[in-house]
This record gives C-alpha cells, structure tokens and sequence, in this order.
C-alpha cells in the first residue's frame, strides 16, 4: 500500500453561528464607522457572558445552534416548532450560506500567513498537509497548537484540530473525543492519531461515518456496522456489489488513499495583481490616455507572469477628476497582450461621457485588475496550431483599433421570434467570439432554438433589417390592406410601397401568420406576411397594430 | 470504334485533369457556380462583382468557408445571418463589419491579408486608382474579393437578370425555390446562366433544359460553360 499523507484538519464547530455573530458585529461597527470587516480580532474578553440559546434556521429547520442551545436539546435538523418547544427562549435568525463563506475567507488567510497550503473544504472546515507544519513546529502537537492559539486570536478558541493518515480519517479525529481509543490529545483541542493507526482508530466507528444514508442502511442490513467490519470484506466484493460509491467507502473505512488524485488540493493563496497609475493634472484625450498607459499595462502583465498567470478578463476603472468610476470588464478571446490592454482602455476612455465645458476635465486615475486569470502553460501556442486563426486575430485587432470596438465582429444565432432578434452581433474579441469553442456553443444553441411559434420556414432573408422601415400594402382600388378579426387580409393586395419609393405591384402572397406573445400582458398579436412582386423580388412583412413593415428581404 | 471509345475517354481524363494545375490559386467553389466563373472557381488574388442577389455572393463564399476558410463582409449592414448560415456559411469564420463608412476600401485591403475571401459593399463610386490599389494588395496575399456593386476591373462580374420564386400562390403558400437568370461577363463573353436556390440553399441545375424554360422572361437559354465536363456529356448525349 502506497504510504498516505498525514493531514491536518481544522474544524470551527458551529461555524454558522460563529459567521452570524461576526457579521452582526461587523454591521454594528459599521453602523457608526467604516471599519475593517470582523477578523480585526478582539481575542478573550468576548465570551465572558453566557451567550443566550441562538439558533440559525432555513426552510423550517434547524441548521446551526449555539451551545446554550445543545444543552436544552436544540440540534441540527429540528423542526423550529420542536426546537422552540424544547428551548422557549431560543433567538431565531435566518441561516445564510453566503455569510458563512464570505466570514470564513478572512480565517484561511489568517491561517496562510501560519502555515502553506490550505485547502479549504467548506465553510467552518479545512484541510492543511500535517508534514512541513510538523517538521517547522517540531512535531505535530505543537504545529496544531500554533495553528489552535491563531485561532484563538481571532475570536475562534473552541476549534478542533485532527491529524491522522488522510482526509477522511483525521476529519473523523477532529470530531473525536479526548478520551476515544486510538487518539492522543495534548491539547483540550487537539486530536492526534499516531501514524500507522488510522485503521484501528476507525474500526469501531459506525459505517454512518463513510457511507451515505442508503448505502449506510444498507450495510446495517447486511450486518456490517462498524467501519472496521467495512474495511474486512475484500474490495473487489464490495466493488462488484456496491459500485464506486461502494469502493470509496471501504477504502476510507479501511484508511487507504484515495484512488486517484491527492488527498487534499491546497488553494493557490490570493494576490493583489492590480495595478494602479495616478495623472497630475488629469489627461483629457483618449490617445494621450492610451500612449500613458502602455507602462501601465506591461507592468501588470509582469506581475501577473511571475505568478505563471495570465489574464482572460480585464476590469478597467477610470477614476475622473471629479472622483467619479467608470469601471467596466473586458473579456477577451485568448490573453490580453499588453497592446490589447492599451486599446480597451482607450475604448473605455473614448466612450465616457464628456464634459466639455468644464476646462481641466479628464481621467485621473487608471486601475487595471484581472477579473478572471488563468494559467500560462492553458495559453501557449502550440507547435502546429500558431497558424490562421492568430493572424485572423491580429488583423481583426488592427480593424477594431481603425473602427472602433463594436466594428468588426461575428455574428451568432440565438433564439428569438423577431430576425433581428434571432442574430446577435458579437464585437471582436469578446469571450463569446472565441472561435474554438464558439462552434460547440452554436452547436448547443441550436439545440435550445426550441420551437419559437410563427417562425420561419427555410428560406430565410438574407436582408434583415435592424429597424424594420415601415411599408404600406395597398389593394387595388387604393385603399390599405390590414388584418381582420379572422387573422386573415381584409383585401387582396396589390401593390407594396416602402418608404417613399414608388408603387410596385404585388405578384404574390401568402397567408398571413400570427405571431402571438405574451397575450396576458395584452400585447397585440403581431403577423407576417410573405409577398412577391412582380418583379421577383420577395419581402417578408410584419404587421403590428394596424401599420406594416417591412422584416426582411430575400434579395 | 472501341478506339473512338478509348479517345474520347483519355479526352475526358484531360479535361478533368486540366483544371488541376490551376488549382493552386483556385478557391473551394460551389460545383452549382462553377460555370458561372471563367476557371469553374473563384481564383486567388482576383477581383469579382455580383450585382441584384446578395444570396448568390454568399453562395459564392459558402464552399470556402465550409472548407475553413475565414471570410470578411464589409458593409453590409443588414446581413441576414440565418440566410447566411442556410447558405452554409460557418458563421464563426465570418468576421463582419457591418457600418466601415469611409474606411471600407482600406479595410478590405487590411483584411485581405489573412482573410481568404473579402466580400465588400462599397459605400459608393469607386475609382480605378483605388481600385488597382486594392487588386495589387489582393495578388500579394492570395485573397479574393466578391464586391456587391460596381468595380472598374473584375476578373468576372455575375449580373441578375431576372428572378423567380416558386411557391407562393395568390394568398396560399411559402416561398420556397428560387430561379435566378445570371448574366456573366468575362473573358468568355457574355453568357447566360441558371442559378436555383431551394429552400435556402444552393442546388445543382438539373437538367439544363428545363432551367432554360425557366426564364422565359429573361428570353435567353442557359448557355453552359464549355469547360464544365457535365454540361459537355449533356450536350453530347
């Protein structure tokens, strides 16, 4: 058997009602100031009253309570009828999940600054790879004891701390008790089970701990009951009975590694990459903005280098001279090049309200952040691969910086009852337009085209136009065509005119087809109608209470 | 007579084999439009006007863009993309710029150095400097362009005639097929062609002889490219 990882888990029992107290503080501090948010830490003088029963609840259940309320029998899961009955005095706040990640962020990065190479499993839990903590503290127990007094420091002192061989058996140390067979506790919160003894510290564990609740019940069926009785059966047999979820039971009831992959996948720790450059006094041309910031941008993309990163989407704030944001995200196709950068934010300049009354306005500030990175090892250009579409990039590129963002780019099909509804323009550039996947994405889209009733049987009009120009159907005494309460014309039509172009006469026509929508809202039904004229053009018209016009055209 | 049999057949094998050694600056063409252009495809380098159908440029573009091609539109602001695709358009392969103004010449000649096939609305008169000037950038990176409109040199131009819908009745019916009368003009001459469309999509002539009843309006027969190997084996048969 491959030798397993010792792991460090840490576990803030409670952990919701930790979060609902530090945001309760938080927005209490905020009330009267803008303060840093929780963990600023106020360590032991908190907990001195008894804190009054609390429980946090969703859906009419019980998700989170605090201690108080453990000891008049308030548990996880209750009703909060059952809950109430059972504990008169119990304060109810609604749980929220948000919370509970976003108070917890600050703690892993408090615990980062300790020890590398935190993996964060859920909020109020995370896994620490026990080795290098172990050899810097001089063994495990006084590694889990720095790792408890920081947590103590942030408010957090009745943490719990498990290491034994894997995830799945030091999570099982970390809810243990000081006095269980198998385990060391050196400290009130620490548990340590020796290495090598992971199995027999698991054997007399219920098979509730590994299994899932069918499969669990299952096992009491069959009489297995413990872990230990899991892990005896051969893992072939279970694999053959139980299937996969079968086989990773048995092997954390036994203590074995995971089949594949690591035990626990640390978290790259967060860094700022944004970079910031200030203008005394403001500059006023989008050019000039542009010629300053090619500094800027290739000392952003530096940072973000070093860090084997490279930057998928952009996010531009222009602060103005009169403190005003224009902030805006950028997505881009591949990886922002340094002349990439330069030209959205010349775009963004260039789109920002003006004032021009005003002498001396004008951007003060440019700030750069990547909103999504990904790694640069994604983004090298293959051997054979650095051909046609690289070059169709750069010269759409140049195009984009003569016409302006929004004039060049692909077109894409989407749903939609009206044809300029059913196309949509997409600029150069933009994430949507990358042509590798953008095939797949079509592909998937056609498939949720869906039926769009009064749609258009195939031949379709290769002239859509954006704004449908308005038209007059005429019948042969002069008089307008319309649609009667039958959906059908109320006369034969014979001429078309459009705009204040010349009458022409109408050779053909079909039915008119409705094409009806949100008739709750009372929205009038709309109708098409395919016509030819004599000349063999054909167009499509829409009529909409009582006017028509002119859709599309099969040129 | 077998040795009649034996020539006529080494004769077919050359006219097949022909066109392959133009082939290097030969365009994927749809077979239905070969015999609409002087060498049976759109040529590398060349310029060519389609006039009255913008379906028919597009299918000028559809072979190519199947095969992988990039293709640009430039000024065709109200470009019907489900049209396009029907046509069979990859339409991720299609850069478009719907509104250039007065920068479409030079765009199309910026974009003719990576992309196969331009297609280009010229926003007006086009004069014959900027236009050697395009057709010289055009031969440097092996592009071609498909201009809707007029152009002073063009290695052919396609002329729409006359077109007709099948389909639609009088207060009945779905357009469905489409006849259009082509005339083209390059160093062939003039000739007269078919060219149908159903359903939104191009397809082949068939027999010449009823697509030359189609038309009757236009008043010309379909006069079929001598160099296609199909319209010869109907012209003999």
């Amino acid at each position: 058997m491959p030798s397993i990882e010792r792991i460090m888990m840490v576990r803030v029992p409670d952990w919701p009602v930790h979060a609902h107290r530090l945001e309760a503080e938080a927005t209490a501090a905020g009330a009267h100031r803008e303060g840093s948010p929780a963990p600023s830490g106020n360590p032991a003088p908190q907990p001195a009253p008894q804190p009054a029963p609390l429980a946090l609840v969703s859906r009419h259940l019980v998700i989170a309570c605090n201690e108080a309320a453990r000891t008049e029998g308030v548990r996880a899961g209750l009703r909060v009828r059952e809950a109430q009955s059972r504990c008169p005095g119990l304060v109810v706040h609604p749980h929220d999940p948000e919370v509970d990640a976003r108070r917890f962020a600050p703690v892993i990065a408090a615990l980062e600054r300790l020890v590398p190479g935190v993996a964060p499993l859920e909020p109020g839990r995370c896994a620490i790879r026990a080795r290098g903590p172990a050899r810097y503290y001089g063994g495990e127990a006084p590694a889990a004891i720095a790792v408890l007094e920081a947590l103590g420091g942030l408010g957090l002192p009745d943490s719990r701390i498990g290491i034994a061989d894997g995830r799945f058996a030091a999570e099982q140390a970390a809810l243990a008790g000081p006095h269980d067979p198998g385990i060391a506790a050196p400290h009130p919160g620490v548990r340590i089970v020796a290495p090598g003894a992971s199995a027999a510290f698991l054997h007399p564990l219920p098979v509730e701990r590994a299994a899932d609740t069918a499969l669990a019940a299952l096992l009491h069926g069959l009489g297995i009951r413990t872990l230990g009785a899991l892990a005896a059966l051969p893992e072939a047999a279970v694999g053959q009975r139980f299937g996969a979820p079968g086989v990773s039971a048995h092997r954390r009831a036994a203590g074995a590694p995971t089949t594949r992959g690591a035990e626990i996948q640390p978290r790259a720790p967060a860094r700022d990459y944004a970079a910031e450059l200030p203008f005394e006094p403001p500059i006023d041309t989008a050019d000039r903005l542009a010629f300053a910031c090619a500094g800027l941008a290739e000392r952003f993309l530096d940072g973000l280098l070093r860090a084997d990163l490279v930057c998928t989407a952009l996010r531009v704030e222009l602060t103005d001279d009169a403190g005003g944001e224009h902030t805006h995200i950028w997505q881009h196709p591949g990886r922002f090049t340094a002349a990439d950068i330069v030209n959205r934010i010349r775009w963004q300049a260039g789109a920002m309200p003006r004032d021009v009354e005003r002498a001396g306005a004008g951007i003060s500030a440019v700030r750069i952040a990547p909103a999504r990175t990904d790694r640069v090892s994604a983004h090298e250009p293959g051997l054979w691969q650095a051909g046609a579409s690289e070059r169709v990039h750069h010269h759409a590129t140049r195009a984009q910086n003569r016409l302006g963002h929004a004039g060049i780019g692909t077109v894409q099909l989407t749903g939609g009852r009206l044809l300029a509804d059913r196309q949509r323009f997409v600029p150069w550039g933009t994430a949507d337009a990358a042509p590798a996947r953008s095939a797949e994405r079509q592909r998937a889209r056609v498939g949720q085209r869906g039926p769009w009733p009064g749609a258009i049987p195939a031949p379709a009009p290769s002239v859509v136009f954006p704004h449908p120009p308005p038209a007059e159907l005429i019948d042969a005494r002069g008089r307008p065509v319309l649609i009667d309460g039958e959906d059908l014309l109320t006369a034969d039509p014979a001429h078309v005119r459009f705009r204040n172009r010349e009458t022409l006469p109408v050779h053909g026509w079909s039915l008119p087809w409705p094409l009806r929508e949100r008739g709750w809202a009372g929205a009038p039904p709309r109708f098409r109608l395919q016509v030819q004229l004599a000349s063999g053009d054909a167009w499509l018209l829409l009529h909409e209470s009582g006017r028509w016009f002119a859709e599309g055209r099969y040129d | 007579m077998p040795q009649l049999a034996t020539v006529r057949s080494l004769q077919q094998r050359i006219t097949e084999m022909q066109p392959l050694r133009l082939d290097e600056r030969a365009l994927p063409t749809a077979p239905e439009l070969a015999p609409l252009l002087p060498e049976g495809a759109l040529r590398r380098g060349c310029a060519y006007a389609v006039q009255g159908s913008r379906s028919l440029a597009l299918a000028l573009l559809a072979a190519a863009s199947a095969s992988g091609l990039w293709c640009a539109v430039i000024g065709c602001s109200e470009f019907g993309a489900e049209a396009a695709a029907g046509i069979g358009i990859a339409l991720d392969r299609c850069v478009l710029a719907p509104d250039p103004g007065d920068h479409a010449l030079g765009l199309a000649g910026l974009l003719s150095e990576t992309f196969s096939i331009v297609v280009l609305h010229p926003p007006g008169k086009v004069g014959p400097r900027d236009a050697e000037r395009l057709s010289a950038r055009l031969r440097e990176h092996g592009s071609a362009l498909v201009v809707t409109g007029d152009w002073p040199r063009t290695e052919g131009s396609l002329h729409v005639t006359g077109s007709r819908w099948s389909g639609l009745d009088r207060g009945g019916g779905m357009l469905t097929a489409r006849e259009l009368a082509v005339r083209s003009r390059d160093r062939r001459g003039i000739l007269h062609h078919t060219v149908r469309f159903e359903r939104g999509a191009i397809r082949a002539c068939g027999a010449d002889g009823t697509a030359a009843g189609g038309i009757g309006a236009a008043g010309h027969a379909v006069v079929a490219s001598l160099r296609s190997p199909r319209a010869r084996e109907s012209a003999a048969s």
